[in-house]
């Protein structure tokens, strides 16, 4: 049986990217309010799974050709490095630092070292929950 | 400076032999390899003058400052005798492995163990600080158990293999443990610093216990009665490895432990009497059982066994000259000593090219049982003219190097006879001389059964005839072969250059060494030693002779008892209970996995309620329950109860969602917004993965559980459902310490910002980095499990 799901698709094209952004201002915003790596993380995974719930899998892996079980390395490997960069400067492991910066569009930017930290948080989420659905679903063929 | 480099060059290069298949053809990946242990014994060859004249080097790469834990080196005399075996018979053992060794076996793997074994010994005899030796010590466990199973596809290697790793290691642990009793007495780890303390130690009352547990370490790795019983069964390794771990170098570790101990330990009684009688009842059973082999190579492997014995009891007799009795004539002990050290490179250069040979007439002709061998003499003269050598020189014969450091034995066990000490007396000697005798009979064996008497017809001599192989592969055992009689015509300069600094580090209170090193002469008049010898050719031919009528003694109950027995027990026991063990609870059936946690749960909580905990519950500073609370928490227990009734799965998992979506709700209404994001998208994500997996499974049927289940299980929800809520309470109401809470409100007070990221992000931030490995290990796991499902038909690697 063909299912119909023009709508679906749709749809899904335009709520994705609303989803995405979602994701990355709860990752941004965490310092200060909620969200953080880990809750951001997981709304981006879901906005990957909604594409790939949406479409098949051949077809979202031509648009994002990531193998996401190195996304999620990558990410374990961020935070555990990122917190090993203090120690080079004499400081103890995951020694947190932050500072302001001029940046060209954003201004005046608080920066943490935390950040670097979050994003490995999130990137394993996302690689970690992607990779789990793919392995079940791919398993039926 | 150099010496920690020694010890990194073979670690680094293990790493990088594998990759060599790509540019090296694998035939010549082992003369890659071979100028490695060259280089190292050139340079430490280079130090050797530097040594002779007294001097020490030590080197400390500073690490661990709090807990004193340095990479420390110090090179000695004695660390040098076992430095140059290790990298001399190590290049030696790569010459002939080149040519032993098929090109197709997977050569990569054994040099990069061989190279990593190489390292971790260096690092046993260089290393300073008891920690990091005893860390190099179990490397060169795991490098021999790699070694020993490299024939991985075979049973008996990997038992073998399994059999070496758990008596080292156990022994290794014991070790550990004695070692870290050195350091609650002396307060150091550095063993020269201990050594400085040694005249204070004996009355501390760890000093026996670290005393036992350090020669459990030493017994177990040079394969003492009755640990030995791992080292023949380590014979199932490739013919190279056995030659050089388990005959010249790592066997010899449990002896240099012993040896680099004696300053330490010396001067107990009980060190004496230990050393030297697990040595001499060593030496004796393994040569006693060394007769009895039919195969050559488990015929040495016992002598082996023997052979370390001797040493061992004489550096126990070597300790006796550290004892407190007045008018005790040191010279003699010392002597013991000496000649152990002696016998240790003996040793090795008869024993290595024993093994060589061997490996030869098992390379050339097919097998290694003496039944099947015989008349080979005419057709190998080489390889025969070397096994003479071996054979006669571990038989104690002149002219070969043997013959001294056995005849040095033999006075020894004469003169510590003299000592005042119960329990000595004039069966020392005596069970030296029974000994001797085996061990020239089974010498015999080797040289008679093999070499001579009635040609065998083995398949492969039918195929090919039996010759002497290539030089290549000649060319190691010759070398020590010319050692075998070199150093019996010129024992003094390896007394002199290698042995006297040795002694130096033995007796460091002695403040000459040269006193200490007696003047070797193979002629030394009429003494009782050569009375010994003689006597020992004289029997031990005659039993040779006579050894077929004889040895039927072997199947008589105490000479035919093995302590083989007791570990097969033992481990075939234990494998057999856990199995069954095992397979009585784990049925495959989820839910009764449940019930096991949710049991175990019920009772360590029951028990901490009502025995440990106490039981006053708090509710002043509880926060009222609103009318939000009171519906969220009905709509909960609705959708939580309605799941128990569901019709399809479907509803049930939707009903699930209902649960955790009013969790979320719940967390808003309480005003924590990052709870209840987290749930939310957790919520949506895990629901979705729930319905991916919903075609896997079978058709949803309406269970007909029996009453008595549902009781049970219904009783077991409760239980737990209520111990959390007491437990809960409990939590609540009784405040031990100040919450930590206070100190992060007060840090972000400061601060400004969302205090459950800075939890998660920084005061708690290695709970969080370990999290996420968690979560990566988790998602490689379902990875790997779905994946990765044998195929049909695939091994079953668990035996």
């Amino acid at each position: 049986m063909k299912i119909n799901d023009v709508i679906l698709q749709t749809v899904t094209k335009i709520v994705v990217f609303i989803i995405l952004t979602f994701g990355v201002e709860l990752f941004i915003s965490g310092h200060h309010d909620p969200g953080g790596g880990f809750s951001g993380g997981l709304v981006l995974a879901s906005a990957l799974l909604l594409l790939y719930m949406t479409y098949d899998i051949e077809t979202v892996h031509k648009g994002i050709p990531f193998d996401f079980k190195k996304i999620a390395g990558l990410g374990v490997f961020l935070a555990i490095a990122g917190s090993m960069v203090p120690m080079l400067f004499n400081e103890m492991f995951l020694t947190q630092k932050k500072g302001e910066f001029q940046l060209p569009i954003f201004g005046a930017t608080e920066l943490s070292m935390e950040l670097l930290f979050e994003a490995g948080v999130a990137l394993t989420v996302v690689g970690v929950v992607v990779t789990i659905l793919l392995t079940i679903s791919e398993d039926v063929n | 400076m150099i010496i920690p480099l020694l010890i990194l060059l073979p670690f680094a290069a293990s790493l990088f032999v594998p990759s060599l298949y790509t540019y090296v053809h694998s035939k010549k990946i082992g003369w890659v390899v071979m100028p490695i242990p060259l280089i190292l014994f050139t340079v430490l060859c280079l130090h050797i003058p530097k040594l002779a004249a007294g001097g020490t080097e030590a080197f400390t790469i500073r690490w661990l400052n709090d807990a004193g834990i340095h990479f420390t080196t110090h090179l000695d005399g004695l660390s040098m005798i076992l430095g140059l075996l290790i990298t001399g018979v190590g290049t030696l053992v790569v010459i002939y492995s080149t040519y032993y060794l098929s090109e197709r076996e997977a050569l990569g793997r054994f040099y990069m163990y061989l190279l990593l074994f190489m390292g971790s010994m260096l690092g046993v005899v260089f290393s300073d600080n008891v920690l990091v030796l005893y860390v190099f010590w179990e490397l060169t466990s795991v490098s021999s158990f790699l070694l020993i199973a490299f024939w991985h596809q075979r049973k008996r290697s990997r038992d073998g293999a399994k059999k070496a790793m758990l008596i080292t290691v156990t022994g290794g642990i014991g070790m550990l443990i004695g070692f870290l009793m050195l350091h609650a007495m002396t307060g150091t780890f550095s063993i020269q610093a201990m050594i400085g303390m040694a005249g204070t130690l004996p009355s501390h009352e760890l000093f026996v216990p670290a005393m036992l547990l350090i020669l459990l370490g030493a017994f177990t790795k040079s394969a003492q009665f009755p640990f030995h019983i791992w080292l023949p069964d380590a014979m199932e390794a490739p013919t190279p490895v056995s030659a050089y771990l388990h005959s010249a170098t790592m066997v010899k570790a449990g002896i240099y432990l012993v040896a680099r101990f004696i300053p330490l330990f010396g001067g107990s009684e009980l060190w004496f009497y230990l050393v030297t009688f697990t040595g001499l009842l060593t030496l004796l059973w393994g040569s006693f059982n060394a007769v009895r082999q039919n195969d050559l190579k488990a015929l040495l492997a016992y002598s082996t066994v023997s052979q370390l014995g001797l040493i061992m009891s004489l550096l126990g007799m070597g300790s006796a000259a550290m004892l407190d009795i007045p008018g005790l004539d040191t010279a003699v002990f010392t002597a013991a000593a000496f000649a152990g050290l002696f016998h240790l490179v003996n040793h090795s250069t008869f024993k290595g090219a024993l093994f060589m040979i061997i490996g030869i007439v098992d390379h050339e002709l097919g097998t290694r049982d003496i039944r099947r061998l015989g008349g080979l003499a005419v057709f190998m003269p080489i390889t025969f003219s070397i096994a003479l050598a071996g054979s006669f020189s571990m038989a104690g014969l002149p002219p070969f190097n043997g013959f001294l450091s056995k005849e040095m034995f033999l006075e020894a066990s004469v003169a510590v006879r003299e000592l005042s000490l119960p329990g000595i007396g004039v069966w020392i000697p005596a069970a030296a001389w029974i000994a001797s005798v085996l061990t020239f009979v089974y010498c015999m064996i080797i040289v008679f059964q093999t070499f001579f008497g009635r040609q065998q017809q083995t398949p492969a001599w039918v195929d090919r005839g039996a010759h002497d192989p290539q030089f290549g592969m000649l060319a190691a055992p010759s070398i020590l072969g010319l050692f075998i009689v070199g150093l019996f015509f010129f024992p003094n300069v390896l007394g002199r250059w290698v042995l006297q600094p040795a002694m130096a580090a033995i007796y460091p209170a002695y403040g000459d060494a040269s006193q200490l090193v007696p003047h070797i002469r193979a002629w030394h008049g009429f003494s009782p030693a050569l009375w010994m010898t003689l006597g020992i050719i004289a029997v031990g031919a005659v039993l040779y002779i006579f050894l077929r009528q004889w040895r039927v003694i072997y199947t008589i109950p105490p000479f035919s008892w093995r302590i083989d027995t007791l570990y097969n027990l033992w481990i075939v026991q234990l494998e057999g209970n856990s199995r069954h063990l095992t397979k009585r609870y784990m049925t495959g059936h989820l839910h009764r996995y449940f019930v096991y946690i949710l049991l175990f749960f019920i009772a360590v909580m029951t028990a901490g309620v009502s025995f440990i905990w106490k039981r006053a519950f708090n509710f002043s500073g509880d926060a009222p329950i609103t009318v939000n609370e009171y519906v969220l928490i009905a709509v909960m227990m609705t959708a939580a109860i309605a799941v128990l009734f569901a019709k399809s799965r479907l509803i049930a998992i939707l009903l699930n969602g209902v649960l955790g979506f009013t969790v979320a709700f719940l967390f808003v209404v309480l005003r924590a917004p990052d709870l209840a994001l987290t749930q939310i998208v957790v919520e949506t994500v895990t629901t979705v993965l729930f319905l991916l997996t919903f075609r896997f499974l079978p058709d949803w049927k309406k269970e007909r559980t029996a009453k008595r289940t549902k009781v049970i299980n219904a009783s077991i929800a409760a239980a737990t459902g209520m111990l959390v809520i007491v437990m809960a309470l409990i939590v609540q109401g009784n405040q031990l310490f100040d919450p930590i809470s206070s100190y992060f409100t007060d840090v972000m007070e400061q601060s400004g910002g969302n205090i459950v990221n800075a939890i998660l992000g920084d005061f708690r931030a290695f709970d969080t980095m370990l999290e996420i490995v968690v979560l990566l290990i988790g998602g490689l796991g379902v990875y790997a499990l779905i994946k990765l499902k044998s195929r049909k038909g695939g091994g079953n690697y668990e035996d």
